[in-house]
C-alpha cells in the first residue's frame, strides 16, 4: 500500500475522510474525468474490504425503503454504510429524476451513512457504467457495508452480479404466478430472495413459490437461495434477512469461493475496460481515417460484408499495436 | 461558463421543500422540467431541514440548489441554508428559490445570497434557463 502522502490529493482527501472531496471524487469518475483516473489507481490497494451487497427487483417493490431499514440495522451494529442508489436517465434528454433520497431518510445526519444518487447514463443491465468504481471510493473512504440500489429492474438486469458478492432480490406478492420463477435472468442472480410487503395477501403463496424454486437447487457453487418474507414498511423480517445476507458472506468465505468470485469480476473488469478503450480507439479511426471511411462506404454498398470488415479492421489493429 | 445541457457532464441539481409546508406540486412540476432539459435532478421532497438540504448537496455534489417554499418561513430558512453552505466550504454552490416570497423580502434575500427567485408568474422556460446560467462549473 502506498503511503498517504503519495497519493494524488483528491485520493488523499478521500482516505483523510473528507466527505467534499469524496463527492467530488465520485462525480470526477461518473464524468469519466482522466485524472480521476490516477486517483482510482492510487487507492485501488486500499480496497478490497468493504462488502457489496446488491438490491435489486422490479420497480415499486420497496428496495429504497429496505434499505432504509438496513441502515438502521448496519448503524445500530456500529458498522459504517456506503449507498449508491441508481435510478435511470431519460433516452430523450439525458436527464434524471433521482428519487431515492426521499425514502432512504436514514442517511441524513449520520457521518458514518455516505449515500449518493446516480443516474444510469445510458448503461444498460440495472447500474451505471462507474458504479463499481463508485463502490471502490466507497470502500477506500471507510465505509463496512456497501449498499447497491439498481433501478427498477426488468428480467435482463443482472449486472449487479459482476458488482456484488451477495445480491438480494426484492419482489412482492402477485407479480406473477410461479412459472415466471422458472424464467432465466433476474431469479437466477438471488442469493437472498426478499418477499417484501409481506403483510399483503398473497404473500404466503409467493414465498411458498420462490422456496420451491430455490429448493430445485440451480448450480450456484452450492448455494441455495434463501427466501424472506419481510415488510420494509413495518420493519418486520428486516433482521433475519441480514442473517440470510451473513449466512451467503460466511458461505463465500469457505473453500476460496470469495477469491473464485473476485476474480471472475475481476476479469470481466479488466477485458471491460480493454474493450471500452478499442471501441473508442476503433470508432475515432473510422471518423478520421480515410481508409477506414472507404472500407464502411464498401460495407455500406455491400462490396464486401460486415464480417470480412471486421477481420481486417482486427488485423490492422494488432499490427499497429 | 455555464455547461449545455447535451456536456457529457450533465448539470446535477437538488431539489427540496425546507420546512413544513406539504404542497410539493410546484417543485415536481420544475425538477421534471430540469429533467427534461437534461438534467440530474436529486429530488428529496418535503419537510427538510437547511442542515438535511446542505448535507445533500455535498454528497450529490450538485451544481445547484432549487428550493420551493410556500409556508412563509422562507426568511428564516432560505438564509440559513446558504450560512450552513458558506460552513461547510460549500458556497459556490448556488442557491436559487420559488414560491409565493413577497418582493420586500425577495430582495433582501438576494442581498444575502439567494441567486434568483421565482413567484407564481414564472414560466419553466425561464428557470431553465436560469438553472443553466446559474449552475457552478465543474473545476
Amino acid at each position: 500500500m502506498s503511503p498517504v502522502l503519495r497519493l494524488p490529493p483528491a485520493a488523499r482527501a478521500v482516505v483523510a475522510g473528507d466527505r467534499r472531496a469524496l463527492a467530488r471524487l465520485i462525480s470526477a469518475v461518473e464524468d469519466r474525468d482522466p485524472a480521476a483516473v490516477a486517483s482510482l489507481k492510487a487507492l485501488y490497494a486500499r480496497t478490497g474490504r468493504a462488502r457489496i451487497i446488491g438490491i435489486t427487483g422490479p420497480l415499486g417493490v420497496g428496495k429504497s425503503t429496505l434499505i432504509n431499514r438496513l441502515i438502521e440495522l448496519l448503524r445500530a451494529r456500529g458498522l459504517k454504510v456506503g449507498v449508491v442508489a441508481i435510478d435511470p436517465s431519460s433516452p430523450f434528454s439525458g436527464g434524471s429524476v433521482l428519487g431515492d433520497r426521499i425514502r432512504i431518510e436514514k442517511a441524513q445526519g449520520d457521518d458514518g451513512v455516505f449515500l449518493r444518487s446516480m443516474a444510469s447514463r445510458g448503461h444498460a443491465g440495472g447500474v451505471a457504467s462507474a458504479t463499481r468504481e463508485v463502490c471502490r471510493l466507497l470502500d477506500a473512504f471507510g465505509m463496512d457495508i456497501i449498499l447497491v440500489e439498481t433501478v427498477g429492474s426488468g428480467q435482463v438486469d443482472v449486472e449487479i452480479r459482476d458488482i456484488a458478492s451477495t445480491s438480494i432480490v426484492v419482489l412482492v406478492p402477485h407479480l406473477g404466478d410461479e412459472v415466471q420463477t422458472l424464467k432465466a435472468g433476474l431469479f437466477e442472480i438471488a442469493e437472498v430472495f426478499c418477499v417484501n410487503k409481506s403483510d399483503l395477501p398473497g404473500a404466503e403463496t409467493a414465498t411458498r413459490d420462490l422456496s420451491e424454486l430455490a429448493a430445485l437447487g440451480t448450480d450456484r457453487d452450492g448455494w441455495r437461495p434463501t427466501v424472506v418474507p419481510v415488510s420494509a414498511q413495518a420493519g418486520t423480517g428486516v433482521e433475519t434477512l441480514w442473517a440470510a445476507v451473513e449466512a451467503h458472506e460466511t458461505f463465500l468465505n469457505a473453500d476460496g469461493r470469495r477469491d473464485r468470485g473476485e476474480r471472475r469480476r475481476l476479469a470481466e473488469e479488466v477485458v471491460g475496460l480493454v474493450r471500452e478503450r478499442v471501441g473508442r480507439e476503433l470508432t475515432g479511426s473510422m471518423d478520421r481515417d480515410r481508409d477506414m471511411g472507404s472500407l464502411l462506404d464498401r460495407v455500406a454498398a455491400r462490396a464486401i460484408d460486415p464480417h470480412s470488415a471486421a477481420d481486417r479492421l482486427y488485423r490492422e489493429l494488432r499490427r499497429s499495436g | 461558463m455555464p455547461r449545455a445541457a447535451t456536456a457529457p457532464s450533465p448539470i446535477r441539481v437538488l431539489i427540496a421543500k425546507p420546512g413544513l409546508d406539504g404542497h410539493d406540486r410546484g417543485a415536481k412540476v420544475v425538477a421534471r422540467a430540469l429533467r427534461d432539459a437534461g438534467m440530474e435532478v436529486i429530488y428529496v421532497g418535503l419537510r427538510q431541514t437547511p442542515d438535511d438540504i446542505v448535507r445533500s448537496a455535498i454528497e450529490e455534489d450538485v451544481d445547484l440548489i432549487g428550493l420551493s417554499i410556500l409556508s412563509g418561513a422562507h426568511m428564516a430558512l432560505l438564509p440559513r441554508v446558504v450560512k450552513l453552505l458558506k460552513a461547510r466550504k460549500a458556497s459556490d454552490i448556488p442557491v436559487f428559490a420559488g414560491g409565493i416570497i413577497p418582493d420586500e423580502d425577495a430582495r433582501s434575500l438576494r442581498r444575502v445570497g439567494i441567486k434568483a427567485i421565482f413567484g407564481p408568474g414564472a414560466t419553466l422556460e425561464e428557470i431553465v434557463t436560469t438553472a443553466r446560467r446559474l449552475a457552478r462549473p465543474r473545476s
